[in-house]
């Protein structure tokens, strides 16, 4: 790597590595558009601090000449552009990240797209940075995506904005075009809270204002800016505020020693601190900082130590030990903002996974109370929310964590959610604060409980729960199975999708969001006439896994029963005793399930059975029988 | 301690994120492998990393490697498993006769989806930073590969912050590279502090070379055939990078301290993988490695 050789790096390595070991270290995102010039720009940093090898300098050379878009010059942007995909199409789609040093600071650079469609990756790119350097074509001055990017910058929590105005080499580097810009983006970056803002015209392509000061701009008397990158001061994440170490690992080599290890994400600990363990919040002493090295006296914030207490308490992964005089919230109910990251649209009311420090939560989102157009800044009526949309939501967690709100603390108050059953990270969240509703609303404790009910009525409660496509002939089973309880003199109810949307849901329509919403409350419903002491059966298409599986989640094992109401599509669409296939299929019914809506078969239900084999009688009679067989009907 | 970044160490606290799973380091015994076990040693302190070494061989590395490799798992107490793909066992497979491209293939991208799937390993750390190469810049420190071992560059999930989603479905595995975002320098910066030992073959010594295309091969015992014409010299060389001795230039040098190493490195002018044949096959062939499996 050819650094600039200095004469120590000749004379002397060991001072000049004493040196290079305590340079700080910047992290910035650049954001602009492929037009704007970012990659030619980033190039042109490794270029200009002379970060580049000769045999890349070979490579970018040949590929200038072949695929470049400088007429056989040196294509800057050829050195950070990186997959051959994209490298054909002339974009950057994903976020890169570049590595370069200068004699005063280390730099690490995520390079994030500037098309509409990414907002993911400049999330993504910008959750790590200290500082973000947003490209302007002087030619274009701001536009929509300026404003974008800038409004994701402030709302990452990067506080150090620097707005490069590019390509004045084609405006003969007009003081009046720099000025009108710098004016309007001053405007506009108060609005959305921006502070600290730095404005320099550049060419990234000639080097102007990069490295070198120009001598294009005499009326400039600011820095270069590299400059500007080395001697910003900007706080290292998490360093300022309160210790918070959450905990990653239980440390038990042998029966005498019991740490907890991981990164320390905010503030320092010393042995003789005082900090709570949460959620339990149990208080003790920090006894020791061990390492490899030798135990510390000190340990800062994005150092990994290992951390004894005074007291034996319990202490898991996941939980956060943390400073007992200035504590972090502990909820299960927050407003957040939530970046949705999938393909597929957010939906109200089904269960992620949301993990946040090193603890993973299940959480259901409500919907959107507005989402933002991020162009506009508008906030805008939202039922949910797809891919790049942004919205504030509120979010509700199985189990309470200890958080800060993100502008405190990127660690304790970002969280990402992940989808149960294809695993993709589906959104980014923030969370700003706890909502005390559910909090100030008590558990009123019942003296006549679940098993009183049940003992009462002689069986035990239980859910008989129906899926299958419309037609497979849930219902008609259903009913004879209800016939034959009533024989038996048994304690039971029938939820009848149909009859449940012409009261409690008649507001839910058949989109995905609204079909989620559906099963949540009806599932909600059964609970409660579970506790009654109920033998409670819900004949419901219910087509999407993830809600059979919370359902089933809310009850006790062996008490949720699913039934899957078998047939082909051909068979039910055979029998369309209420004419709703035909409906679909003229293209008067839309979202219906079979048709243009899924159904995701259940992979394990307790019983299957295929109504093109078995008449309906005979398939209540095997119901009876494993109720019989399992006991809810003599316990 | 200062508060520079080794003493934060903080990208080996993902070592210490993961959950109880099968994992394995694969090892060879570049430097920044064992930099990796160093790091393991010191994230799991006082454990012993829960997790084996794995060395995916190809028989053809250098002699001083396996010494290094046997004497390093003895020092720090570490399980070693080596695998070796017995399809190449049996065809012989060696750079020589079969070319580069298959050799690597074979020995190395099959063996280690073979060791990963023999093993039952879920989870494989690997030294690779994301400075090395272009294709490597977008790669993520948590890389989900498909149960065929591939890497899909458009399905990579965003990580933010610290936040690692270390989900997979059965069959699926992850590399996980705690180097991402080190570069070079601070490497070997890192091993000067941490006086972590490495093979000698980073030092300049007199060793017999031949030159073939450009590149000095070091003639490390008597399985390379020579050319006609061609007789060894002895030459003060080095290596920036090992791999398998065939494939891996020497550059001469006489740097035969650390502290000469690293003046080289900064005085120099080409990448450390310069000295790699495989990377030059063809213009993204790293990426098509990856997609295939490869590290």
């Amino acid at each position: 790597m050819v650094h600039a050789a200095s004469d120590l790096l000749v004379s002397d390595v060991d001072e000049y590595l004493r040196l290079h070991e305590n340079k700080t270290m910047l992290r910035f995102i650049t954001c602009g558009s492929v037009d704007d010039g970012k990659s030619t720009l980033i190039g042109r940093l490794l270029y200009d601090s002379k970060l580049v090898f000769e045999d890349h300098l070979a490579a970018l050379e040949a590929d200038s000449k072949r695929v470049g878009t400088q007429g056989g010059d040196l294509d800057f942007a050829l050195l950070v552009d990186g997959l051959s995909a994209e490298r054909e199409q002339g974009i950057t789609i994903d976020v890169a990240y570049r590595y370069f040093s200068t004699e005063r600071r280390k730099f690490i650079v995520a390079d994030t797209p500037g098309h509409e469609q990414y907002t993911r990756n400049m999330v993504t790119g910008a959750s790590t940075a200290q500082l973000a350097v947003i490209l302007v074509d002087a030619r274009a001055g701001i536009l929509t995506q300026t404003r974008r990017h800038s409004f994701l910058v402030s709302l990452m929590g990067i506080h150090q904005v620097v707005l490069a105005v590019n390509k004045l080499d084609l405006l003969d580097f007009s003081q009046d075009v720099f000025t009108q810009i710098e004016e309007e983006y001053r405007t506009f970056a108060a609005e959305i809270g921006l502070k600290h803002i730095v404005c320099i015209p550049i060419s990234a392509l000639r080097g102007d204002n990069v490295a070198e000061s120009s001598v294009h701009t005499p009326w400039y008397g600011g820095p270069t800016l590299l400059e500007h990158l080395e001697t910003v001061v900007v706080p290292v994440v998490g360093e300022d505020g309160p210790f918070r170490f959450p905990v990653q690992w239980v440390n038990r080599p042998d029966l005498d020693f019991r740490g907890f290890s991981g990164m320390i994400v905010g503030g320092s600990v010393r042995p003789g601190d005082r900090v709570q363990v949460l959620p339990s919040g149990r208080e003790t002493t920090v006894s020791r900082l061990v390492s490899a090295d030798g135990d510390l006296a000190e340990a800062v914030a994005g150092q990994s130590i290992t951390i004894t207490l005074e007291d034996e308490l319990d202490v898991s992964r996941g939980d956060v030990i943390a400073d007992a005089s200035s504590l972090p919230g502990i909820a299960a109910q927050f407003e957040a903002h939530i970046v949705w990251m999938s393909e597929k649209e957010m939906l109200p009311g089904r269960t992620y996974l949301l993990k946040i420090g090193a603890r993973t939560v299940g959480a259901t989102l409500a919907q959107p109370k507005y989402k933002v157009n991020v162009n506009t800044l508008e906030r805008v009526a939202a039922k949910t929310l797809e891919l790049n949309e942004i919205g504030i939501c509120n979010i509700n967690l199985d189990r309470p964590v200890p958080f800060d709100p993100y502008e405190a603390n990127r660690d304790m108050g970002g969280f990402i959610l992940i989808d149960r059953f294809t695993n993709a990270t589906v959104a980014a969240g923030l969370l700003h604060f706890a909502l005390r509703r559910a909090s100030n609303i008590h558990w009123q404790a019942i003296q006549v409980n679940k098993a009183a009910h049940a003992a009462l009525k002689g069986q035990k409660p239980c859910v008989l729960w129906f899926t299958g496509i419309s037609g497979a002939g849930k219902s008609t089973i259903a009913n004879i199975v209800e016939r034959k309880l009533h024989e038996r003199g048994r304690h039971f109810y029938l939820l009848d999708g149909d009859n449940v949307r012409h009261g409690l849901n008649k507001d839910l329509g058949f989109t995905d969001a609204d079909r989620v919403e559906n099963i949540r409350r009806v599932t909600e419903v059964t609970s409660l006439m579970v506790d009654a002491g109920l033998i409670v059966l819900v004949s419901f298409i219910s087509p999407f896994a993830a809600e059979r599986h919370t359902a089933r989640a809310q009850f006790a094992v062996g008490e949720f029963i699913e039934v899957h109401v078998d047939t082909t599509l051909a068979v039910a669409e055979a029998r369309d005793r209420k004419g709703l296939y035909r409906k679909a299929r003229r293209g008067e019914l839309a979202n219906f399930t079979g048709i243009d809506s899924p159904y995701e078969v259940p992979e394990n239900p307790e019983i299957r059975i295929d109504t093109s084999q078995i008449s309906g009688e005979a398939a209540a009679d095997l119901i009876i029988e494993h109720l019989n067989r399992t006991g809810i009907l003599s316990p | 301690m200062t508060s520079s970044r080794f003493a934060q160490l903080n990208t080996f606290s993902i070592l210490a994120y993961l959950p109880a799973w099968v994992v394995a380091i694969v090892a060879v015994a570049g430097r920044r492998y064992f930099l990796g076990e160093a790091a393991a040693m010191k994230a799991f302190y006082p454990s012993k990393p829960p997790f084996p070494l794995l060395h995916v061989d190809t028989t053809w590395k250098f002699r001083a490697m396996y010494e290094f490799r046997d004497k390093a798992v003895s020092d720090l107490g570490l399980e070693l498993l080596v695998y070796q793909n017995p399809e190449c066992v049996r065809l012989g497979i060696n750079p020589f006769t079969h070319g580069s491209v298959l050799h690597t293939q074979m020995w190395k991208t099959e063996g280690l989806r073979q060791a990963l799937d023999h093993y039952g390993f879920d989870i494989a750390f690997g030294g690779a930073r994301r400075d090395e190469e272009k294709s490597r810049a977008k790669e993520r420190v948590f890389s989900l590969r498909s149960a065929e071992h591939r890497w899909d560059p458009k399905q990579q999930r965003p990580e933010l912050w610290r936040a690692f989603n270390v989900r997979r479905r059965p069959g699926e595995s992850f590399r996980v590279f705690p180097l991402s975002n080190w570069t070079e320098l601070e490497v070997w910066q890192y091993i000067r502090l941490e006086q972590i030992p490495i093979v000698p073959l980073y030092y300049a010594a007199q060793r017999p070379v031949v030159e073939r295309d450009g590149a000095l091969i070091v003639v490390d015992d008597d399985r390379m055939p020579l050319e006609p014409g061609e007789t060894p010299i002895e030459k003060s060389v080095r290596f920036r990078t090992l791999g398998c001795y065939p494939l891996t230039g020497a550059i001469e040098s006489k740097a035969d301290s650390l502290t000469g190493i690293i003046r080289e490195m900064l005085l120099t002018s080409s990448s450390e993988r310069q000295g790699r044949v495989i990377d030059h096959d063809e213009s993204s062939s790293m990426e098509k490695k990856k997609t295939e499996g490869y590290f």
